[in-house]
């Protein structure tokens, strides 16, 4: 039997992750003393009284299904949230939907709008499951760039220059992983008259916005005439410091995330009950904690983009993320040389821009969610690595 | 906010090179504010936190604290007392409480005797002092934010995560 022949095409055809080739060579370093900028989650456990709230669900014998949409309380507890901190208002009992983390809540999306050979703009680089969740659904995937002399925002032209006719969905990410950007409201206006314009429905992924450190975020959903047209998606994973809970949710019109339900009903029935209560706490009583390790954040990030600057890497300042962006091509390296050399020579670990899309190359993403002396010597390594003669460096 | 106030508050264990590349300042520049601090008496002196549990630590191993009713006096009202008390050496923080008593002590010393000695001695032997009542530390769980044995385990976070 050849197994190969059993594999669909379309999931043959995916590429591999860009990360999972530099998370096997960093995870070959175990043991020596890496320092790793390259992830993308809080270094932060989750906050003690999150936890605590889980362990009393468990003792009061939560351990049940939940209604397919989630906790009616803990979508009560979302839709006051949603509309405080951005303005949009959704009916908890039939605009909100909670998922296994953003990542199903895409993919739900992805699956319940996109017909075969359906168009998706997104823009790039991004996270690394955009495109493959389109093509997982059968779509195609078109790649807006966005560019550095811009810090990353998405603007209108590269829109329309790369927009094509059949084009159905626009993915958003704002703030971006992996460059930080972001986009001022004007800037969202002109994109939001774009997607009236060319009839597009939008998939805002907001799991950064709590992460904004200059200025205040806005949603394009929150913009007038927009929430009709915009799924709206956001979770608990970094704000909250909760990756390994898996809680995420979409909100939007009652019959787009009707459609959802459909897929979310006979593919993952519901989120983790248990996970559902850690999150209605974090709700109801997370933000002093949330505050809290925002500063921290805000302080890492002048921290790490002033340290690269100085070194001679350019990087912009993120307004919001986690992630630092710096160009490497002024060391005369690209961008999965220089990480490969910088692990090799220096045991820091930071992840070459092009696994985010080509539009990453000549750069690498450092996280900076971790403590200020692994951030301190870790700046002190990349520095000392950029001033080594170029063989050096390319002992990898 | 002074910007080094602010990061003593939070309490990490930064030296002050390190408090200099988080605060965006010059080392030198840390050490003035510390000098103002100083001068304002908001920043009195270092104190390491100790986990006192450990072999290497015992020499002061002990600790107590100690629940006392004064009689305030005409004038001063605690402060005369509590003032005198606090300067002993073997008091380490002396805070006056509302409550059942009147001023909480806290010692530390080597031997158990030498607290008793303290206590017997010392404390209830001054004028307006009406009681005493001292309760041994047994075990400690935490010590001024930072978590002894039992707090979380090693970071089991990815390296390379997407
Ligand atoms: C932009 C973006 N969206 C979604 C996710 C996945 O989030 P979740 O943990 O909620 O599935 C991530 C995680 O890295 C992300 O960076």
């Amino acid at each position: 039997m050849n197994s190969s022949n059993y594999i669909a095409r379309h999931v043959a055809a995916l590429p591999k992750s860009g990360i999972r080739d530099f998370f096997e060579l960093v995870a070959k370093m175990k043991g020596q003393d890496v320092i790793s900028l390259g992830v993308g989650e809080p270094d932060f456990v989750t906050p003690w009284h999150i936890r605590e709230a889980a362990i009393y669900a468990l003792e009061k014998g939560k351990t049940y299904y939940t209604s397919n949409l989630g906790l009616i309380e803990l979508r009560r507890a979302i839709s006051t949230y949603v509309e405080q901190h951005f303005g949009i208002s959704y009916r908890p009992e039939d605009q909100v939907i909670v998922t296994v983390g953003v990542s199903e809540a895409l993919d739900l999306a992805c699956r319940a709008f996109i017909n075969p050979g359906d168009k998706v703009m997104f823009h790039q680089p991004c996270y690394v499951s955009y495109s493959p969740s389109v093509v997982l659904a059968h779509g195609d995937a078109i790649a807006v760039p966005t560019y550095a002399k811009d810090n990353f925002a998405l603007t209108a032209e590269a829109l329309r220059a790369a927009w094509q006719p059949g084009a159905k969905l626009l993915m958003l990410n704002l703030p971006c992983n992996p460059t930080g950007g972001t986009c001022s409201r004007e800037q969202l206006e002109k994109i939001a008259e774009f997607c009236r314009e060319k009839d597009l429905l939008v998939l805002t992924d907001e799991i950064y916005s709590e992460l904004t450190f200059d200025g205040t975020h806005t949603s394009i959903a929150s913009l007038p005439g927009m929430a009709e047209r915009c799924i709206f998606l956001h979770g608990f994973s970094k704000a909250f410091a909760m990756t390994g809970w898996r809680i995420g949710y979409a909100c939007g019109p009652a019959p787009l995330i009707d459609a959802m339900m459909k897929v979310h009903q006979y593919s993952m029935l519901c989120a983790s009950i248990i996970a559902q209560e850690a999150a209605l706490e974090a709700l109801l009583r997370g933000w002093d904690s949330v505050l809290k390790m925002r500063e921290q954040y805000h302080r890492r990030r002048d921290l790490i983009v002033r340290r690269f600057n100085e070194i001679g890497l350019k990087c912009h300042s993120p307004r919001g993320s986690f992630y630092a962006f710096p160009e490497v091509t002024a060391t005369g390296l690209n961008e999965k040389d220089f990480a490969t050399g910088l692990l090799a020579q220096e045991k820091v670990a930071v992840v070459p821009g092009a696994a985010f899309g080509d539009g990453g190359r000549g750069h690498v993403r450092a996280c900076f969610a971790t403590s200020y002396e692994q951030l301190i010597v870790a700046c002190d390594r990349i520095e000392r690595f950029v001033a080594a003669p170029r063989s050096e460096r390319l002992k990898g | 906010m002074n910007p080094v106030l602010k990061l003593l508050l939070e309490g990490g264990s930064l030296t002050t090179a390190q408090m200099a590349q988080v605060a965006g300042l010059s080392v030198a520049q840390v050490e003035q504010h510390l000098e103002q601090l100083k001068k304002d008496k908001i920043f009195l002196g270092w104190h390491p936190v100790l986990d006192l549990s450990r072999e290497a630590a015992a020499a002061a191993a002990v600790r107590a604290v100690i629940e006392v009713k004064v009689t305030p006096e005409r004038g001063g009202g605690f402060n005369r007392l509590a003032e005198r008390i606090a300067r002993f050496d073997e008091v380490e923080s002396c805070y006056l409480m509302s409550g059942g008593f009147d001023l909480l002590v806290f010692v530390r010393q080597p031997s158990l005797q030498k607290v008793a000695a303290f206590v017997s001695e010392r404390l209830s032997t001054i004028e307006g002092v009406l009681s005493t009542s001292t309760h041994f530390m047994l075990r400690c769980y935490k010590e001024q934010g930072f978590l002894l044995d039992g707090g979380d385990a090693p970071s089991t976070r990815l390296n390379v995560a997407p």
